[in-house]
């Protein structure tokens, strides 16, 4: 069985952004970048498939500038078998990244394609849907669990109400939510190792997908700053000001 | 002159960055409370196959060079672990180069697997009370005694002995007035820490309270025959082929804590407002703080350019020696610029910056003197007399 793995290079979730002078965006000049923390939770989750005998390989496929290889190889390091950039300096939007991916996944026949639930920069939560949907796919979001048997895929996921447990036939789509795994650490032999896994380079024209932007960002604003808190005297003080000045009461 | 890390490089510090944020700085002060060795920290470390980067991939090592350890360890101290993150790992990475370089592979195979995968802790010993730098003059002994060194005498500043079950000693096999050149005679062994013939007494001391430091009292040690690296005698020469990994790893370890220090005082500088501004709008508080970051970065091209040297098998004495001195000096003014910046909170130990300014002691002291450094680039670069 193939898994792929989608993964995105995000802003490091350690870095405080800030909004750019001329409010188009958010300024990524001289930050750590990083895959993306849900990611991370994919590319684990299946090479746990893979070291349990379920997957036969592991496929890690990115989206975006060339120093996404980066990101690949921090998967490939981490177990992946082999990686594919879809390298573009266009800015993807998540409809765009569906269409490649699913472009991909059409190439590649796939069992399973494991996504993050969403990135921790635009937070969309949109790609893994609308993969499913463009290549007509059973999709089960927000993992907590995934266990593969008889052809299908069995999934928990977290729900309002509790836990709610799914039964996709394959192939099939699973975005992670965070408590599906703690992933691994690289280790120094297998980052050495990741150097000689195959990495292949294609462009969205080659996918013949048009991954023009079809929204635009009007305005970006930073959060409103929090002002320093206050001690009061006692409960009735703390009563009186939520009713009055913090309306909440 | 490329001066980009290259894929190799950035990945290592990207993979040491994620190891390092479960050891956050809280981390690091409670061990600088308690003085508990970080044993889970070199533990990770060893079981993500790290503490092999610089020894040969046929013991279980990755193969890499001096550049790449620099990095590591420079990563790991400006994760904010500083120098008691550094020098919990430090021996393991470069102490052993002397056996990698002139051991047999029988000794090799014996000592360096067991070392890489964290099971062995190897201490340094070399240093006596009575011969810091002038090694030539040290006084331990070593009497061969049929298959074995009877092994007799004192070591002081020997890091990690309190959790280390392997040493690195230095002794002499012959008398200093029956060798030939006082740098003859000394003989180096890698062998079993027996805490029965050596006494380990910590020495109390300023900062990176986790780590230990310590006085050995050997009495009596026997040591088998087949402990001794390379030829009896020639150990001084066996020891100075690693001094220049030494120093650019410890100057790189500088950096590291340079760089943690800087980081937290601009945070501070930009967060602290006083008088309707941030402190860090003020020139008397952003000066100081760009000469620490102009300082820091020119010490570390130093760092690096002695480190490549080392790699491509040149010379690198002088650059080596001149990045431990510049790193150390920059390291100090960054981590007092960082408490002058945090001002009265910069005391405070939960701010973190003192503990840091107490550690950039270390790089400045060790392994060799600022004034001593100086003398050598004197004498051996600019051709000045000899001075002592």
């Amino acid at each position: 069985m193939r898994v792929i793995v989608a993964v995105k290079r995000v802003v490091d979730y350690n870095v405080k952004v800030r909004v750019r002078s001329d409010g188009g965006g958010v300024d990524i000049a001289n930050v750590k970048m990083s895959m993306n923390p849900f990611d991370e939770i994919a590319v684990e989750e299946a090479v746990r498939l893979k070291e349990a005998g379920v997957a036969a390989e592991v496929v890690v496929v990115s989206a975006g500038v060339a120093q996404c290889q980066e990101t690949l190889r921090t998967a490939l390091a981490m177990g992946a078998d082999r990686a594919i950039l879809i390298e573009t300096n266009e800015e993807l939007q998540p409809l765009a990244v569906a269409k490649l991916l699913n472009a991909i996944v059409d190439k590649e026949q796939p069992q399973l394609i494991i996504f993050g639930k969403q990135a921790i920069d635009d937070d969309s939560n949109q790609t893994g849907q609308m993969m499913a949907a463009l290549a007509s796919l059973p999709q089960a979001t927000f993992a907590s669990r995934l266990q593969i048997a008889d052809g299908r895929a069995i999934v928990s996921r977290e729900i309002d109400g509790g836990a709610e447990t799914l039964s996709l036939a394959l192939p099939a789509v699973v975005t992670t939510d965070l408590r599906l795994n703690e992933p691994r650490y690289v280790t120094l032999p297998n980052l050495m190792k990741a150097k000689k896994k195959p990495m292949e380079t294609v462009r969205p024209e080659d996918l013949a997908v048009d991954v023009r932007p079809r929204l635009t960002t009007l305005r970006l604003a930073e959060p409103p700053k929090r002002c320093a808190g206050v001690i009061v005297p006692d409960v009735k003080t703390l009563v009186e000001k939520l009713k009055s000045e913090a309306k909440v009461l | 002159m490329n001066f980009d890390l290259n894929e190799d490089q950035q990945s290592i510090k990207a993979s040491i960055e994620k190891v390092c944020e479960k050891f956050d700085d809280e981390y690091w002060l409670e061990r600088d409370r308690s003085g508990e060795f970080p044993h889970d920290f070199h533990q990770t470390l060893a079981e993500n196959g790290w503490l092999g980067i610089a020894m040969s991939p046929e013991y279980g090592g990755s193969g890499l060079g001096m550049t790449e350890a620099a990095v590591m360890m420079q990563t790991i101290s400006a994760s904010g672990a500083g120098l008691s993150g550094a020098s919990a790992v430090h021996m393991n990475i470069f102490g052993l180069n002397p056996v990698q370089v002139f051991g047999s592979s029988a000794q090799k195979n014996r000592f360096l697997p067991p070392l890489i995968r964290g099971e062995d802790k190897a201490c340094f010993a070399v240093t006596e009370p009575d011969a810091g730098l002038d090694t030539t003059h040290l006084k331990t002994q070593a009497v061969r005694e049929g298959d074995h060194y009877v092994v007799t005498g004192r070591k002081i500043w020997i890091s990690t002995a309190q959790v280390a079950n392997k040493m690195l000693i230095i002794a002499r096999t012959t008398a200093l007035e029956k060798a030939a050149k006082p740098t003859d005679g000394l003989s180096l062994f890698y062998t079993d820490l027996d805490r029965s013939r050596v006494e380990v007494r910590e020495i109390e001391k300023m900062g990176r309270k986790a780590v230990d430091s310590n006085m050995l009292f050997i009495d009596g040690l026997r040591v088998p025959i087949d402990d001794m690296i390379g030829e009896e005698g020639h150990g001084f020469k066996y020891l100075l082929h690693g001094l220049n990994p030494e120093r650019i790893l410890i100057a790189s370890e500088a950096i590291g804590l340079g760089q943690a220090a800087l980081r937290r005082a601009t945070q501070y500088a930009k967060e602290r407002v006083v008088f309707g501004r941030p402190i860090g709008q003020n020139q008397a508080i952003q000066h100081p703080l760009a000469q620490a970051w102009m300082q820091l970065e020119a010490a570390n091209l130093m760092v690096m350019k002695a480190a490549t040297l080392y790699d491509s098998g040149k010379p690198c004495g002088a650059e080596a020696n001149s990045a431990k001195y510049l790193a150390a000096e920059a390291a100090f003014q960054s981590c007092q610029t960082a408490i002058a910046t945090l001002g009265g909170m910069g005391y405070a130990k939960e701010y973190h910056v003192e503990r840091y300014l107490r550690e950039s002691f270390i790089p400045r002291l060790a392994p060799v003197s600022p004034q001593m450094i100086m003398c050598f680039i004197a004498e051996k670069v600019l051709g000045l007399p000899k001075s002592y």
